[in-house]
């Protein structure tokens, strides 16, 4: 074992020895002071494989430069989601809000969201302004004005309900006028958004994300879309086919 | 590596953390070196049904649609219905409505279309 590991090691020893010379000579070979010089002060360069390989004319073959690379970064290309917005604290003061000029002395005047909301019934899901605003109207939390300067005006609440069957497996929408009456007049819907007609009324998800139809107040005032089951509330009664798409 | 790393969290563009369905109406506002108007749709519900400005007053279902200007809210039209020192405050008060950062352009804030993904690398994408 000894003798054989002192046979390898010694002509490899020489071989580095005389590595930088032969490959600077070899890469070089008009230049042999300058190689010679550039020997002594860079004794490094690859001298294992330069002594492997079979002295050539060509120069070294250039290594692959890591370090010219860019440097991978966290948060560059590759961040955690880059589609999705960072979350900020909702509900802030007009003041902090990004929206308000904090310069401007009348935002400091403004009342913040949260003061108002004391009290007001939340939402389960707190998406939007986080309050059910139909809850707090009928429970009394507020009193909105139904005439801009009669407070004592009454809407005129019609209370019918609309089923609705999506096409998809998504629970029946039961569309509540009563709700929707205590807001609203019907001119605010019929007959521009809604033609009232049994059967007249193409929705879909994509319209009412798009702004139309439903999507008109839901999605920008009234609670937002991704509320899917205050709309999609009645079970899908299954039919004969299994739920799929009727006729 | 870190901080480089928190930095761009930071710096990544994040949405204003505007109250759910404030109007951003900006028509002549930016061009007339004005603040634009925030228009708090939460604290007007409180006050009133949607039927007073939609139906009574005339307000459009559209941010900017309304083609608001101060003449029309002085005759009494829009926001005069109320802003006029009656019902609500008046219109001198510029900077309770003029209160918007300046540039921010026409919008009804966390609405479904705000929400849509868009594209992060505005080079790649076709025009």
């Amino acid at each position: 074992m000894n003798r054989i590991s002192k046979l390898l090691l010694c002509p490899m020893l020489v071989a580095l020895l005389a590595a930088p010379f032969y490959y600077a000579t070899a890469a070089e070979p008009a230049k042999s002071k300058a190689a010679k010089s550039k020997g002594k002060t860079n004794p490094e360069p690859a001298p294992a494989s330069a002594a492997a390989d079979p002295a050539t004319t060509q120069p070294p073959v250039q290594q692959y430069q890591y370090s010219t690379r860019p440097a991978a970064v966290a948060g560059g290309a590759n961040p955690f989601n880059r589609l999705l917005k960072v979350a900020k604290i909702p509900h802030q003061p007009a003041s902090s809000d990004e929206i308000h000029d904090p310069t401007n002395e009348g935002s400091m005047i403004l009342q913040p969201p949260l003061e108002a909301y004391e009290g007001l019934p939340q939402t389960e899901t707190g998406l939007g302004n986080g309050v059910n605003w139909v809850k707090a109207l009928d429970d009394g939390n507020i009193k909105p004005r139904w005439e801009r300067t009669d407070p004592s005006a009454e809407p005129m609440v019609m209370d019918m309900n609309i089923v609705r069957v999506p096409k998809s497996s998504m629970p029946d929408v039961v569309f509540p006028h009563r709700q929707h009456t205590l807001w609203l007049a019907c001119s605010n819907c019929h007959p521009d958004i809604f033609i009232p007609r049994k059967g007249a009324n193409q929705i879909n998800m994509a319209a009412i994300i798009l702004g139309q139809k439903c999507g008109v107040c839901h999605g920008k005032v009234s609670f937002p879309v991704s509320e899917c089951k205050r709309c999609h509330s009645q079970p899908k009664k299954v039919a004969v086919n299994g739920g799929g798409p009727t006729q | 590596m870190w901080s480089l790393a928190i930095v761009a969290v930071f710096i990544d563009p994040a949405p204003a953390v505007a109250e759910y369905g404030d109007v951003v109406i900006n028509n002549y506002s930016d061009a007339a070196g004005m603040r634009p108007v925030v228009f708090p749709h939460w604290f007007h519900r409180i006050r009133f049904r949607c039927k007073v400005c939609h139906a009574d007053l005339g307000f459009k279902f559209k941010a900017g649609g309304n083609d608001i200007n101060m003449y029309k809210i002085i005759e009494g039209k829009f926001c005069g219905a109320c802003h006029n020192g009656k019902v609500a405050w008046s219109v001198k008060n510029c900077i309770l409505c003029h209160s918007g950062n300046p540039g921010t352009p026409i919008q009804i804030h966390e609405s479904t279309m705000q929400e849509l993904a868009v594209p992060t690398n505005p080079l790649t994408t076709k025009k």
